[in-house]
């Protein structure tokens, strides 16, 4: 058993990669063979094209931004960020200019004579980053950096990290077990799964198309509906999913669109969420969907309530998404 | 917790009063009159000097053995080893202590004897035994402390996140850059913590001394004669206020560096 099994990803220069998975999926394992702290037991890691296989993390044209952040306690800021062009033997002058610059790339000018210590986490991360980036890497390798921060400065961060991406043009090679993380700053996201990639897309062909019913469960939310229920619900056989936006409530026997079905139901439960609200509908065959409305404020549409009233709940068949990866349970062989 | 401080406060207390009290010379009996005879016959005498010192160089020489054996042994065992060579190299670096500090100084004294095991190991090389003396003192002394060295610095370097050694090697630093600009300053408080340990106790050791030593006198030789056999216990107690103050400066120099708050 191997903490990752026959991987083949090819990261363009200059991309925006994220590696997505749930914890233990062997996101981190690539990471870390990419560093080269871990060696791969067969196979190969081409670094444009020089084979880094064997390469000590030293020796590697590629930095990275742990987790913890891992600055050194025991120096100011600016020594921090000097770090990898003082044992590179760079001299003292242009060390210090390109550690200024990178200190203010990450927008911490000034903040050189600091303790580490006596800064927030924000504060560290983008010291982090600029310790990592003022060796201008082929490729950045960040290890969930956004992880330890709350929700705000995470979306913050996220924006910059983007940013900065951009600003050096630097290949970034990003792993976080967040789904929205991913598809808000990637240019593209391999979905991992107990050690193997399920899919490797952008964001929106992720969303759109997600490619098993593993990754539509993953990235974002989604309504499934397999086996008898489609039987019933679409009239064909095979995995479908649906996206909760996708889904409109009617009221019972209205009139819709060609092209869309009807299936009744009562709503279970409404779920407040500020920008939009998700229903529970329970439907006749005993299956339930999740149905989101956007809080648009208008007046005309009535008022969400869980009661035993019949509705129905709407969909265009475009809206269906057709799984090839099948259910959970076929997957599992013994 | 605070009747050991009371006890040990009161004792040193005692120890400092008694030094500042006189002997009758004739007939042995304690004056207790103030007096800084006792301190002024200690400056006054080289050889008190000479022993004073003796000791100090003798305790920081046994320090920088320890420091430098232990440092790389606490290295591997905290960063290096396996979980299970880890747990046996624990248990190897305690063991010793488990054992009467006599048996082990008396240990040395046959290694170090005339033919013993020294001798044997070094003749095909045309090495010899130090033979009893300082030399094989201070060797003696920094086997008995070596433990306490080892397990401070390992505890330190334990705490220190594998991250961080990772992060100075995917920065460029190869292994050896790396001890020196981030493993070797992160380890000094804990190393000055075990320093503590092997200083002190080597300042006040008289029993390897007496075993190895040979015609060697330290501090606590002194002390030990004063208190026995010439039984001028005024004077053992003005000799043996020394090692307290030589104690507490370096305390104070160590409390700079920060190493306290890392015990």
């Amino acid at each position: 058993m191997h903490a990752v099994e026959d991987l083949d990803v090819e990261i363009a220069d200059g991309e925006f990669f994220s590696m997505l998975g749930p914890s233990g999926s062997g996101k981190t394992t690539v990471l870390r063979m990419l560093a080269g702290f871990e060696r791969p037991t067969r196979g190969s890691i081409l670094l444009g094209d020089h084979d880094a296989t064997g390469l000590p993390p030293h020796r590697r044209d590629v930095n990275t931004v742990f987790q913890d952040y891992a600055i050194f306690p025991h120096m100011d800021v600016l020594t921090n960020v000097e770090y990898g062009l003082r044992v590179k033997r760079v001299d003292r002058r242009q060390r210090r200019r390109r550690a200024e610059e990178a200190l203010a790339a990450v927008r911490l000018e000034g903040y050189g004579r600091r303790r580490p210590t006596q800064h927030s986490g924000g504060q560290r991360q983008r010291v982090a980053l600029a310790r990592a980036l003022v060796n201008r890497p082929k490729v950045l390798l960040l290890d969930e950096p956004l992880g330890a921060l709350d929700l705000k400065l995470r979306r913050e961060m996220q924006l910059e990290l983007k940013q900065i991406q951009r600003d050096v043009g630097i290949t970034f090679v990003f792993v976080t077990h967040d789904q929205e993380e991913a598809l808000s700053m990637s240019d593209r996201v391999a979905v991992f799964r107990e050690g193997r990639v399920e899919q490797v897309a952008t964001p929106v062909e992720l969303y759109e198309r997600p490619a098993s019913s593993f990754v539509a469960g993953f990235v974002g939310t989604s309504n499934r509906i397999g086996g008898r229920a489609a039987q019933q619900l679409l009239g064909t056989a095979g995995e479908y999913a649906v996206r909760p936006e996708r889904l409109r409530i009617v009221p019972a026997g209205a009139s819709v669109a060609p092209g869309e079905l009807t299936m009744p139901g009562k709503v279970r439960e409404v779920v407040y969420l500020g920008p939009a609200a998700h229903a529970i509908v329970e439907l006749n065959g005993g299956s339930t969907l999740t149905v989101s409305r956007p809080n648009t404020g208008g007046a005309s549409e009535p008022p969400l309530e869980a009661s035993d009233r019949l509705v129905a709940v709407a969909l265009h068949r475009d809206s269906l998404i057709e799984l090839s990866g099948g259910t959970e349970k076929t997957e599992e062989k013994p | 917790m605070l009747w050991l401080g009371v006890a040990y406060l009161a004792a040193l207390g005692a120890l400092f009063v008694t030094s500042l009290w006189a002997q009758n010379d004739f007939t042995g009996e304690i004056e207790r009159v103030w007096t800084f005879d006792n301190f002024r016959q200690l400056w006054d005498f080289p050889v008190y000097r000479t022993i004073a010192f003796r000791t100090i160089g003798i305790a920081a020489l046994v320090t920088a053995i320890d420091a430098l054996l232990a440092f790389p042994i606490a290295l591997y065992m905290a960063k290096v080893a396996s979980p299970r060579v880890r747990r046996l190299m624990v248990i190897a670096v305690l063991m010793p202590l488990w054992a009467s500090y006599l048996v082990k100084a008396y240990a040395w004294r046959g290694m170090f004897s005339e033919g013993g095991l020294i001798d044997w190991l070094g003749s095909p090389f045309g090495l010899h035994s130090p033979g009893y003396g300082l030399a094989a003192t201070t060797i003696t002394l920094a086997y008995l402390w070596l433990p306490y060295m080892i397990l401070p610095i390992f505890a330190g370097l334990e705490r220190v996140p594998d991250s961080l050694f990772e992060a100075s090697g995917d920065l460029g630093a190869g292994s050896f850059t790396t001890i020196r600009r981030v493993v070797l300053p992160m380890a000094f408080p804990a190393v000055v913590a075990g320093s503590i340990f092997t200083f002190s106790l080597s300042l006040g050791d008289y029993i390897a001394v007496t075993i190895v030593g040979g015609a060697g006198q330290l501090i606590g030789t002194v002390v030990y004669a004063n208190v026995g056999s010439a039984n001028n216990l005024p004077f053992a107690a003005a000799f043996a206020t020394v090692p307290v103050v030589v104690m507490l400066i370096y305390l104070a120099a160590v409390r700079r560096t920060g190493a306290l708050e890392n015990l």
